[in-house]
């Protein structure tokens, strides 16, 4: 079984632009979203990554020294092995699209959906890509940073029932 | 004219009655999405017992509910939900706004959370506390069985002015905003 530095080394020999970093004993992969499908799939099922643990974004507007915009975070662990990599993919706007791994991983669907959701991030391929959490007519992504803390008035477009009506 | 009654007949009106009825069996419908859902667990448990108040009976369908508590906090997905329930139950209907969270937002003044059920719905009581004690909660159907005793609910007519405002026992320290309305209020101590 392959150790992750080793894992990494290949990674970084076969596809291009791929980067490398370690934090806490964590080993993390930054992936350009044109190599992401593949490499995603090489991890898979050439290093046992069996397992998407969780896919989450950042946003780093108005983060310090933060060159990129949005940094998805794709989780994997391999089961067999007890190892962990971290694939972070960097995006920035106009062109916040990834392809969508819910080919390799089934699980990927409603986390993919909730990147939507809060980031508005677009993942081509997905079978169902629709809000999950929020309402179907909510407008915006909320976690976004540039979007307000108290809402755009969302929470107050409701009848309101009086008495009489209901 | 004089009318001769025995001594076991007391004479009254139909709204009181109605009222006397209505108030001593109040069926909660429990709206509960939060910790203070626990609390109305727990006042509908045996330890404090709402039976002793003849609101004991929680039911799960709003047709057979006429006391809606709303216990914790709701969400903007949530809100037309709770409103369909309000409108699915039968006349005469009241609720009450347990927690901070179901009456003002409380910590949550976020883009999902509706900041106070009664910008969208009415609300008869409410009951502060971050959750209330069961206590708090009985104290809210007690003022809420007088508010019914005192207000009625034939013809629709209940809740509607200010005169009837002015006899909420829970209310009567508190100032009620409105210009009209301050005028009309004793005032307390000060010139």
């Amino acid at each position: 079984m392959s150790m992750l530095s080793e894992i990494v080394t290949a990674l970084k020999d076969r596809f291009a632009d791929v980067a490398d970093s370690e934090f806490r004993g964590q080993a993390r992969l930054v992936v350009p979203p044109l190599h992401c499908l593949s490499a995603m799939r090489c991890l898979k099922n050439e290093y046992g990554f069996d397992m998407l643990v969780d896919i989450t974004c950042v946003d780093y507007l108005n983060f310090r020294d933060a060159t990129d915009r949005f940094g998805l975070v794709y989780v994997l662990a391999n089961t067999e092995s007890n190892l962990r990599l971290i694939v972070r993919v960097m995006l920035n706007e106009p062109d916040l699209a990834v392809p969508s791994v819910t080919p390799l991983w089934e699980g990927a669907n409603w986390m993919e959906r909730e990147v939507w959701d809060m980031f508005g991030i677009r993942f081509e391929g997905h079978p169902d890509l629709r809000r999950i959490l929020l309402p179907e007519e909510f407008a915006a992504h909320p976690l976004r940073k540039d979007y307000p803390l108290q809402g755009r008035g969302e929470r107050h477009n409701f009848p309101v029932l009086t008495r009489a009506e209901a | 004219m004089a009318i001769e009654l025995p001594e076991n007949v007391v004479v009254s009106k139909l709204d009181s009655l109605a009222n006397w009825c209505r108030k001593n069996s109040l069926w909660p419908m429990p709206f509960a999405t939060a910790c203070c859902g626990i609390e109305l667990m727990a006042t509908g448990a045996s330890r404090h017992d709402l039976a002793r108040f003849g609101a004991e009976v929680f039911r799960f369908s709003p047709r057979q509910c006429d006391l809606m508590i709303v216990a914790g906090r709701v969400a903007m997905k949530m809100l037309p939900v709770l409103q369909r329930i309000w409108q699915q139950m039968h006349e005469p209907k009241w609720c009450i706004s347990m927690g901070a969270c179901a009456s003002t937002g409380g910590v949550f003044d976020t883009y999902a959370v509706v900041q106070g059920i009664d910008r969208f719905i009415p609300v008869d009581m409410y009951v502060p506390g971050c959750p209330p004690r069961p206590e708090q909660l009985i104290q809210a159907i007690i003022d809420l069985q007088d508010k019914i005793q005192a207000e009625g609910t034939i013809e629709g007519r209940e809740f509607t002015t200010f005169v009837r405002q002015q006899r909420k026992r829970a209310l009567m320290e508190l100032p009620i905003i409105g210009a009209s309305q301050i005028r009309t209020l004793p005032r307390q101590g000060v010139n």
